[in-house]
C-alpha cells in the first residue's frame, strides 16, 4: 500500500473502532433502560457540546499527553515502560522540594526552574529503569513498575515527614508554592498551560522520531538491536537516552499537577494519571502525534462521563465499559490492517483473504 | 380522568422530542440559567415532571404546579464508589435522603479524583446542570479545588465535609461540616473491650493524621474503661483505599491474636470481611457494614450526614447566609451507632448505652485528665477536659496509653 493509503487506514481504523464501540455502548445503555440516542448526545455534549465541555476535555487531556509520551519513546526504543507514575510523582515532588533547598526567583523563571527540575528528576528516574536494562540485564517493563512503587513510597515519606507543611493537618503536603510561581490558564480558557506543553513536545518527540538521524537511529534500535548493533549504532545510548526523555515528559507532567493544579505536592497527586498514559500510548500505536488526538478523546471520554452521570444518574462503571469497548476493539482491529482497501471497501471485503496473501 | 391520563401519557413523546431538540440547538446554558436556577430540561426530568403533571390530573383534574417551581439543584461529588460500604457510602445516602424530599433535584457522579477532574465536576454542575449547592464530600477536594471554583461562582454555594473553613480566610460561599464520630468510636471500644477474650484489639488506619489518631485513641480508651490491660494495635496503611494492604493488615493482627477490631479507612469492607473469615469480631465504620459479616459485626460509628446536608438545604432554599461552620456529634443526630449485632451481651449493650445517653446528654467528655500517651508523657493534665468542640482536638498528634504503635 502507498503511504498515503497507510495514513489514511491509521486514522480510519481507530476512528471505525470508537464508532463501533460507541454502537455497542448505546446497545449496552439500551439493555439497561435508557435511550442510547440520548446517551450519544450526552457524550458528545459533554465532551465538545460547548466551549466549557472542550476545555473539560483538553485539561485532561494535557497531563495524559506527558504521561502517553512517557511509554511511548521509550517504547520506540524497544522497551515497554510502565512505570510512568513513579517519574509523575517523583517530577512533583521535585518541583515542590525545591523551594525548600534554594531561593527561586518569585516569577516565571522560578517556575522554569520548578519545572525544570519535575523533568530532569523524572527523568533520571526511568533513565534508571534504562541502564538497569542495558547495563545490569532487569526487565525494565518489571523494574519501572516496581520503581513507580518506590517513588509513590518515597513521596509519602517526604510529604508526610521531613517536608510536611505543619499547617497541612489532615491532608499532609508539603508548603505551598508561591501564587507568583504558579502556573497560570491559557488566556481566557480555563486549561493551564501543561496541555500547550504537552502539545509541543508530542509535536516535538514526533518530528524527533520521524526526522532526524537520530530518531530514526532510535527507531532502529527498538526494531532490531542486533542489527543496530552491527551498523554501529550506540544502542545502550540510544535506549537510555530515550528513557530519560520519556520520563522527563512524565515527570514534568508531575511539575504541572503541582505548579498548575494543586499548588503543594500531597498524595491527591498519586491519582493514576501515570497508568493511564500506558493506554494513550499504546492505543496511539506509540507515534507521539497520535498521542495528541487520543489523548483528547481520552479527556473527552472523561468530560462526557462525567455528565453522563449527572444527568442521567448511570454509574461511573458504564464510562468504564465504554472505554473497554473503545481500547479491546482499537486493539482487534490491529488484526486487519493493511488488509481491507478503505477506497474500495466492499471489494476489499470480498476479496480479504487474497490481500492478506499479497 | 381516563382521558386525562391518556391525554398524559400521549404528550410524553412529544415532551421527549422537545427535549432532544433543545440539548442539539441549545447547547450552551443562558445565564439567566445560571442566574435564576431554573430547571434543566433533561429528558430523565421532563418525564418525570410530566408524570407528575399525568399524577396530578389524575388526583384532581387540575394540572399541578410542580413543574413551574424551579427545584433546587443540589450536586454530590464523591472520590470514590458510592456503594462503597464506607465513606462515599454515608454521604451517597444522605443524597438519597435529599432525593426524597420535594422540590429538589440531585445531582451525583462517583470517582472522582482531588485533581483538576474535581473542579470540571463541580463547575459542569454550575454551568451546565445549574446546581447551586454542592456537596463536594472528599476531604482533599477542599484546598486548592473548592478554593479555586468558589471565588469564580459566588452565587452558588459549596458545603464540604472535613471542617476546613475559617473564618476570613476561606470564602463566604464556601462551607464545611462536620461530626465527632470519635463519639462513636468510644462505644466500638467499649462493645469491644466486653467482647475481647485476648485482650487484644486491633485498629487498622489509613493515615497518622489527627482526625485518625482521634479515633484510634477513642475506640482504645473506650475499651480500657472496661478493662484497663487491653492494647490496641494499629497499623498504618499508608493511604485512604488500599485494599490488600487492609486485608494483609487484618490477617497479620489475626495471626498475633487480635480477636476485635475497628478501622478508619475510606471502606472498611475488606477488613470486615476478612476478620469475619478468620473468626474475629468486628466494630463498623462510616457507614453500616453488618450486612458483609452478620455473624462477626458488633456495632459500628456511623454518619448521619442528611442532618448536616439538612442545614445547609434549608439554608440554601429560605436565601438564608450559608452556614459557614456546621458541627455535631452524637447529641445532633451527626453520628449514629449500628444496631447491636446479636452476639453482642446484656451487660455489654447496657455499658455502652448508659455512656451514650450520657454523651447525648452532654456529661461525658472522651478526652480528659490526666491522660498520658504511649511514651509515659502526659498529654492532658490532670483536672483538665476538653469538650467536643475545643480546636486543641483537632491538631491531636499522639497515641494513648494502651495503643501499641507510632506515628
Amino acid at each position: 500500500m502507498s503511504s498515503f493509503k497507510v495514513n489514511v487506514e491509521a486514522v480510519l481504523l481507530p476512528v471505525f473502532s470508537v464508532a463501533c464501540a460507541l454502537l455497542l455502548f448505546g446497545l449496552f445503555v439500551a439493555i439497561g433502560g435508557h435511550s442510547p440516542v440520548e446517551v450519544w448526545i450526552l457524550l458528545f455534549k459533554g465532551a465538545f457540546g460547548d466551549s466549557f465541555s472542550i476545555q473539560n476535555t483538553l485539561q485532561r487531556a494535557a497531563p495524559l499527553m506527558m504521561t502517553g509520551l512517557c511509554v511511548a519513546i521509550p517504547a520506540r526504543a524497544g522497551l515497554t515502560i510502565i512505570g510512568g507514575e513513579g517519574a509523575l510523582v517523583i517530577g512533583a515532588l521535585a518541583c515542590s522540594a525545591l523551594p525548600y533547598a534554594f531561593e527561586l526567583p518569585l516569577n516565571i523563571w522560578g517556575t522554569v526552574i520548578m519545572l525544570f527540575a519535575a523533568a530532569i528528576s523524572g527523568g533520571l528516574w526511568i533513565g534508571l529503569a534504562g541502564w538497569m536494562r542495558q547495563f545490569r540485564g532487569i526487565n525494565e517493563t518489571i523494574s519501572s513498575l516496581l520503581l513507580a512503587y518506590v517513588a509513590i513510597n518515597i513521596f509519602r515519606h517526604f510529604v508526610e515527614g521531613p517536608l510536611r507543611d505543619p499547617a497541612s493537618l489532615n491532608k499532609p503536603s508539603t508548603f505551598p508554592l508561591y501564587a507568583s510561581q504558579l502556573v497560570g490558564t491559557i488566556g481566557q480558557w480555563d486549561v493551564h498551560w501543561g496541555f500547550a506543553w504537552g502539545l509541543l513536545m508530542c509535536l516535538c518527540a514526533g518530528t524527533w522520531l520521524g526526522f532526524t538521524s537520530n530518531g530514526f537511529a532510535t527507531r532502529v534500535v527498538g526494531g532490531n538491536p542486533r542489527a543496530a548493533g552491527l551498523v554501529g549504532l550506540p544502542s545502550s545510548r540510544l535506549v537510555v537516552c530515550a528513557c530519560i526523555l520519556g520520563g522527563a515528559a512524565a515527570g514534568l507532567a508531575g511539575g504541572f499537577e503541582v505548579a498548575a493544579v494543586h499548588t503543594t505536592a500531597n498524595a491527591s497527586v498519586i491519582a493514576g494519571l501515570g497508568y493511564a498514559g500506558i493506554l494513550v500510548s499504546f492505543v496511539a500505536r506509540h507515534q507521539p502525534w497520535a498521542i495528541v488526538p487520543v489523548a483528547i478523546v481520552f479527556g473527552g471520554f472523561g468530560a462526557a462521563g462525567s455528565m453522563l452521570q449527572r444527568r442521567m444518574g448511570l454509574p461511573d462503571a458504564s464510562v468504564q465499559v465504554l472505554l473497554g469497548f473503545a481500547f479491546v476493539l482499537i486493539l482487534a482491529m490491529e488484526s486487519i490492517r493493511g488488509r481491507i482497501d478503505w477506497f474500495n471497501i466492499f471489494n476489499s471485503l470480498r476479496v480479504s483473504t487474497k490481500t492478506h496473501a499479497v | 380522568m381516563r382521558l386525562a391520563r391518556w391525554k398524559a401519557l400521549e404528550y410524553q413523546p412529544v415532551f421527549k422530542a422537545q427535549a432532544l431538540v433543545q440539548q442539539v440547538f441549545h447547547p450552551q446554558p443562558s445565564l439567566e440559567r445560571l442566574v435564576m436556577y431554573q430547571p434543566n430540561w433533561n429528558r430523565r426530568q421532563l418525564i418525570l415532571n410530566s408524570s407528575a403533571i399525568g399524577a396530578g390530573l389524575v388526583a384532581s383534574g387540575l394540572p399541578s404546579l410542580v413543574s413551574a417551581q424551579s427545584p433546587l439543584t443540589v450536586g454530590f461529588i464523591y472520590v470514590g464508589p458510592r456503594d462503597d460500604y464506607g465513606y462515599n457510602q454515608a454521604h451517597a445516602e444522605s443524597a438519597a435522603a435529599l432525593k426524597a424530599m420535594p422540590g429538589i433535584k440531585v445531582l451525583e457522579e462517583e470517582n472522582v479524583p482531588e485533581t483538576q477532574s474535581v473542579q470540571k465536576s463541580m463547575q459542569g454542575m454550575i454551568t451546565q446542570d445549574g446546581a447551586s449547592l454542592l456537596f463536594p464530600t472528599s476531604f482533599g477536594y477542599f484546598d486548592p479545588h473548592i478554593l479555586a471554583v468558589a471565588p469564580k461562582n459566588e452565587k452558588v454555594r459549596f458545603a464540604h465535609c472535613g471542617g476546613l473553613w475559617t473564618e476570613g480566610k476561606h470564602p463566604k460561599n464556601a462551607a464545611s461540616y462536620f461530626g465527632y464520630i470519635d463519639e462513636g468510636q468510644y462505644l466500638n471500644g467499649v462493645i469491644a473491650g466486653h467482647m475481647s477474650k485476648s485482650k487484644k484489639i486491633g485498629f487498622i488506619a489509613a493515615k497518622p493524621i489527627p482526625q485518625v489518631l482521634r479515633n484510634i485513641n477513642a475506640f482504645t480508651m473506650g475499651a480500657r474503661s472496661v478493662d484497663p490491660s487491653i492494647t490496641t494495635t494499629v497499623i498504618f496503611t499508608g493511604d485512604w483505599s488500599l485494599p490488600v494492604k487492609e486485608a494483609e493488615a487484618t490477617n497479620s493482627m489475626a495471626d498475633q491474636g487480635v480477636d476485635v477490631f475497628s478501622m478508619h479507612v475510606d471502606s472498611p469492607k475488606v477488613i470486615v470481611e476478612t476478620a469475619a473469615r478468620r473468626g474475629k469480631f468486628v466494630c463498623g465504620y462510616h457507614a453500616n457494614q453488618s450486612k458483609l459479616a452478620p455473624g462477626a459485626y458488633l456495632t459500628g460509628a456511623e454518619w448521619n450526614w442528611i442532618k448536616a446536608v439538612t442545614v445547609m438545604v434549608d439554608a440554601a432554599k429560605s436565601g438564608k447566609p450559608h452556614p459557614n461552620f456546621v458541627r455535631g456529634g452524637l447529641k445532633d443526630g451527626f453520628i449514629k451507632t449500628s444496631a447491636y449485632g446479636s452476639m453482642v451481651p446484656e451487660a455489654a449493650r447496657k455499658n455502652a448505652d448508659d455512656i451514650k445517653a450520657r454523651m447525648i446528654k452532654g456529661s461525658f467528655d472522651i478526652f480528659k485528665g490526666e491522660l498520658k500517651d504511649n511514651t509515659g508523657k502526659t498529654v492532658i493534665a490532670k483536672g483538665a477536659a476538653f469538650k467536643q468542640t475545643a480546636i486543641e482536638l483537632e491538631s491531636m498528634n499522639y497515641l494513648v496509653e494502651g495503643v501499641i504503635g507510632k506515628i
